[in-house]
């Protein structure tokens, strides 16, 4: 077997993920994007603050309104769809990358959506996810990480963390979780981001970024379950705490958190760690020209990966948020497409006699 | 030297080696040879799932059976008439096939202790007699290959591998066949490579001079063209017809088509043969596994390609939960089973018609779906246009059973003219169309889009397309609401759209034409008649009509039913089957569609089965419907001679 070099990307594929989806300059208001469709998440459930920030950012995109689909699985978040006035398919379990996959496909005029969650990605479907990052699909994925299984009522998930008492482990899981930014990252995905629920003004930014990301974006958002994972995210919401849980990425900034920005992250070996920065607070600190300038756009994902590990495996204290990588890699969609063009430029658009008489046909008279 | 000449009507020859030998090659190329020169034909390759078996061994025998004849025929043959085999394993793997009287030609070069060893002959059945009964030309084919190619400088291992063109040669000449398509075809394969283009036409001409010179071959056999209704014709095998079929629904229906699909046996050269044509607007994708596949396909069909995707049972089975989910989102999808032996892994380069069944009725819940079969490898093209109509017209996925020998057996095809081929509309749904909207007042676009109302006739459901303006809804696998498609726990609701579901695909049966019924006997005298009938589907067309035509032969009076459409049946099947006192029903299952008529029509149906990864034997099956025909006394008229009478 042989590889050749493709004659691509061709130059002019472009970079922006909504290039081809038809635009409006009539103004939109998030009341057209609400679906007639009663809402029936629990009280409190984080995915109401993940609607309403969807529901804020499209009309601001300025697509037309029927060129954007979103597809989800099984799941919580997966009846997410319903509600939106856009196309949209509540699919099956684990299967809305691919599904999705076939529909960016054979029509690139489209936005794609996927919704999701953890049990529904990583668990039921972890092939598909890992398969849409690796090919770079033009589908922006929104991954809803509560840590638990909500549909079938408290079951321990893919993120869940080692230990967890659930209904189906009452002596505790004894598996470790995924990190899904971890994983995506060691999927070749091309923009993964997380973000949190609660945070409207982040989330909407993050969203807004992966949507015009041209490839898979996968974006992991931390979601509250009030029902069965109360609290899951709890030092990542609450105002005491929050400062010093959360990491946020910004390309090009030092990476640096905390009351003041006290703390920070700097390389270490192979990977990163946190340190005190110099300061009233901590004399003996890293002086801040020493910390990691975050690079989104590193061609290596390696220390984007070594970000994603200062996230706690356990119970959550300590997460980065914010993008962790976004690189330019041609789409499977749009290569897809111009091999299609390729072949009809070098051979014609088809002739169905032709093509059925083959090369060896006789007349019988 | 002049020889003898022998006019014969048909001849099966059996080409058999080591999976390394080129036998598949070698048939195909005597194939293209004797579809030039005008014989009617049929062919059945057979190789291991093994792609490098040990060499010498059994198990990696693989072979490629020919039958051609100056008439109409309908199978590959049950027995060679002429077995090639080019070492020891390949005889003792198919010289039980072979019936006394025939002719054996045996490459003696592996003929070694080892090799016979290796294949479990204690002695050589060259020398101890076991050959008696044949007719056997036991030639070192090897070794006058590589003295022929010796200008050449190839090595040895080079020179002998040019000895099944060496074999071709031969039996091109006994046969009488025209080697110009051979020499085209070994010019052009190995353009690039003049070295083995020459050595390789080279061992070809020398097999033809060959049999020409030798004294050992002493009778060349004629079979006259066959007369075939006028045409252009092709050979063609079933994967390569279905393929086709597709491109052709594609262009037929204006809708772009996208194949989801992961490799299997024996399906994977649908995905090669469509991934070559995308200026037909073809796409392929290669899934991460055969759930991609259909999910894919199935995400091309809401964006309003044709979705389609290529499997195996085992495929199917993992595909359940997509077909299912496309029955509850009523969106057109064709899903291609190309059915080998089971359960689980099974046989997966053997033939067997066992998924029938889960066809039917493998997915969760009450999921009816429409199922259609080939009967013939030309045969899948309309099949699967077929499919793809029905698909689009009623918005449901559609089971196209195929099969192994199908898929790889060919025949030759008199090409349709493409502008006459059935055309599909799509007919998708439109804001400003009428019907599409929950009212008919003036002013409709302020009434919500109904995505579950349906046409009147078809009962299908509106295929509205993202992009769309004014179509904006959302459809899923939970249960719907009538009309509406909003998500309904509603008792009543349920019970009414499960059986609109059911009823959609009843309805296609009121599109279907009536069923052929190939009765001879009926109607040329009154009180005879024939009084057995025999139904099948899919591959068994070949052998059963074969087998009928043998009976008929005999003066027995045998009717012949072979099903396209397996749900819906055609509405006058019941009626048909009543009209004969018993009905045969041949099946590689253990009496799946038997079972289906039994249930459908309270039919006293007998069941005849074979699960043995091969085709039935004409004979054997012709056997099997005189003894039927005599318990039920079903005799034909006094035979005067002019019945048709040929073997088939």
């Amino acid at each position: 077997m042989t590889a050749v070099d493709l004659p691509f990307p061709p130059t002019d594929l472009t970079r922006d993920g909504l290039a081809g989806v038809p635009t409006t300059d009539a103004p939109q208001t998030r009341k057209e994007y609400t679906s007639d469709q009663e809402v029936r998440w629990c009280p409190g459930c984080g995915d109401y603050a993940v609607l309403a920030a969807v529901q804020g950012l499209l009309p601001d995109l300025g697509l037309v309104r029927e060129n954007i689909v979103f597809v989800s699985g099984i799941g919580c978040s997966s009846r997410f769809p319903y509600y939106l006035d856009t196309y949209g398919m509540h699919s099956i379990h684990g299967r809305a990358p691919a599904i999705a996959t076939g529909l960016a496909v054979t029509r690139p005029d489209l936005s794609t959506w996927v919704v999701t969650g953890d049990g529904d990605a990583l668990s039921i479907g972890g092939n598909h996810l890992i398969h849409a990052l690796r090919r770079n699909v033009n589908l922006t994925i929104l991954l809803f990480n509560n840590r638990i299984y909500g549909l079938t009522k408290g079951q321990y998930s893919p993120t869940s963390e080692t230990g967890k008492v659930t209904k189906s482990t009452p002596m505790g899981s004894v598996d470790s979780p995924f990190n899904p930014v971890s994983l995506a990252l060691g999927a070749e995905a091309t923009f993964v981001a997380r973000t949190v629920d609660s945070d409207r003004r982040h989330l909407t930014a993050v969203l807004r970024e992966a949507a015009t990301h041209r490839g898979t974006s996968l974006v992991e958002i931390f979601q509250n379950c009030p029902i069965f994972n109360d609290g899951a995210f709890g030092a990542m919401k609450d105002q005491d705490s929050r400062e010093a849980a959360l990491i946020p990425l910004e390309h090009g900034r030092p990476v640096r958190f905390g009351a003041g920005g006290a703390r920070g992250v700097v390389r270490a070996g192979v990977g990163v760690r946190v340190v005190s920065v110099r300061g009233a607070e901590h004399p003996d600190g890293v002086d801040e020209s020493a910390l990691l300038v975050h690079d989104a756009h590193a061609d290596d994902p390696s220390t984007a990966f070594a970000l994603s590990r200062l996230t706690d495996s356990g119970v959550l204290t300590q997460a980065p948020i914010g993008v962790f990588r976004q690189v330019e890699r041609p789409t499977y969609d749009d290569l897809a497409r111009a091999q299609g063009d390729t072949a009809l430029g070098a051979a014609g658009a088809g002739d169905l006699a032709a093509l059925i008489a083959g090369k060896d046909s006789w007349t019988v008279d | 030297m002049s020889k003898q000449v022998r006019q014969l009507d048909r001849v099966i020859i059996r080409f058999a080696g080591d999976s390394g030998d080129g036998m598949q090659l070698t048939g195909d190329r005597f194939t293209a040879e004797t579809a030039a020169f005008g014989n009617d034909l049929s062919t059945l390759p057979n190789f291991p799932a093994e792609i490098r078996a040990p060499q010498g061994t059994m198990a990696g025998v693989s072979s490629f059976q020919v039958h051609f004849a100056d008439h109409d025929i309908l199978t590959p043959g049950d027995a060679p008439d002429v077995l090639v085999a080019m070492n020891p394993a390949a005889l003792k793997a198919n010289v039980a096939d072979v019936p006394r009287g025939s002719t054996v030609i045996v490459d003696t070069h592996d003929f070694t202790t080892r090799n016979l060893s290796k294949a479990g002959y204690g002695q050589d059945p060259l020398d101890d007699g076991t050959l008696e009964p044949f007719q056997v030309h036991a030639v070192d084919l090897t070794a006058m290959t590589v003295e022929a190619v010796n200008e050449f400088g190839l090595s040895r291992k080079d020179a002998a591998r040019a000895k099944n063109m060496f074999a071709l040669g031969l039996l091109s000449w006994m046969y009488g066949r025209p080697v110009e398509p051979t020499i085209e075809f070994l010019t052009t394969r190995f353009g690039a490579k003049p070295t083995l283009r020459d050595a390789n036409v080279t061992a070809f001409r020398t097999g033809w001079n060959y049999g020409e010179t030798t004294e050992a071959f002493a009778v060349r056999y004629e079979i006259k063209p066959a007369t075939m209704a006028s045409g252009r014709y092709r050979n063609i095998t079933g994967n390569a017809a279905l393929s086709y079929g597709l491109i052709a629904a594609s262009q037929r229906s204006g809708l772009p088509l996208f194949l989801g699909a992961y490799p299997i046996t024996p399906a994977s050269d649908v995905l090669h043969e469509l991934s070559k044509h995308k200026n037909f607007g073809v796409t392929t994708f290669q899934a991460e596994d055969e759930i991609a596949g259909v999910g894919a396909a199935l995400g091309a069909s809401y964006g309003g390609a044709l979705g389609v995707t290529t499997t195996s049972g085992p495929g199917i089975s993992l595909k359940s939960e997509t077909i299912g989910l496309a029955v509850m989102l009523e969106l057109p999808l064709v899903v291609c089973d190309i059915q080998r032996g089971g359960p689980s892994t099974g046989l997966p380069t053997k033939t067997e018609q066992s998924d029938l069944l889960q066809a039917m009725f493998g997915r969760n819940g009450e999921a009816p779906l429409p199922v259609v079969a080939p009967r013939s490898p030309a045969d899948c093209f309309d099949a699967a246009l077929e499919a793809a109509r029905i698909a689009v017209t009623y918005r449901t996925p559609v089971l196209l059973l195929s099969d192994g020998s199908l898929a790889n057996g060919s025949e030759p095809w008199r090409l349709p003219d493409v502008d006459a081929l059935p055309t599909i509309d799509p007919g998708f749904a439109r804001a400003d169309a009428p019907g599409d909207r929950n009212s008919d007042a003036e002013g409709s676009e302020d009434q919500p889009f109904l995505p579950y109302a349906r046409d009147a006739a078809t009962l299908a459901r509106s295929w509205a397309v993202p992009g769309t303006a004014g179509l904006m809804h959302r459809i899923g696998g939970l249960e719907k609401a009538d009309c509406t498609g909003d998500i309904s726990y509603d008792p009543d609701n349920h019970d009414l759209t499960v059986r609109t579901r059911q009823a959609k695909v009843d309805a296609v049966a009121g599109t279907l034409p009536p069923t052929e019924v190939d009765d001879p006997s009926r109607g040329v005298a009154d009180g005879v008649g024939a009084r057995l009938l025999v139904v099948g589907w899919g591959s068994t067309y070949g052998p059963i009509g074969a087998a009928c035509r043998r009976a008929r032969r005999d003066g027995y009076a045998v009717a012949q039913v072979h099903l396209r459409h397996l749900n819906p049946f055609p509405s006058d099947l019941g009626e048909v089957l009543a009209r004969y006192d018993r009905v045969v029903v041949p099946e590689m299952n253990l009496g799946q569609l038997a079972l289906l008529l039994r249930g459908r029509f309270l039919v006293d149906a007998v069941s005849h089965t074979q699960v043995r990864g091969m085709p039935f034997k004409a004979a054997e099956l012709a056997d099997v419907l005189r003894a039927h025909a005599r318990e039920v006394e079903s005799y034909a008229f006094p035979q005067s001679g002019n019945v048709a009478g040929r073997i088939a």
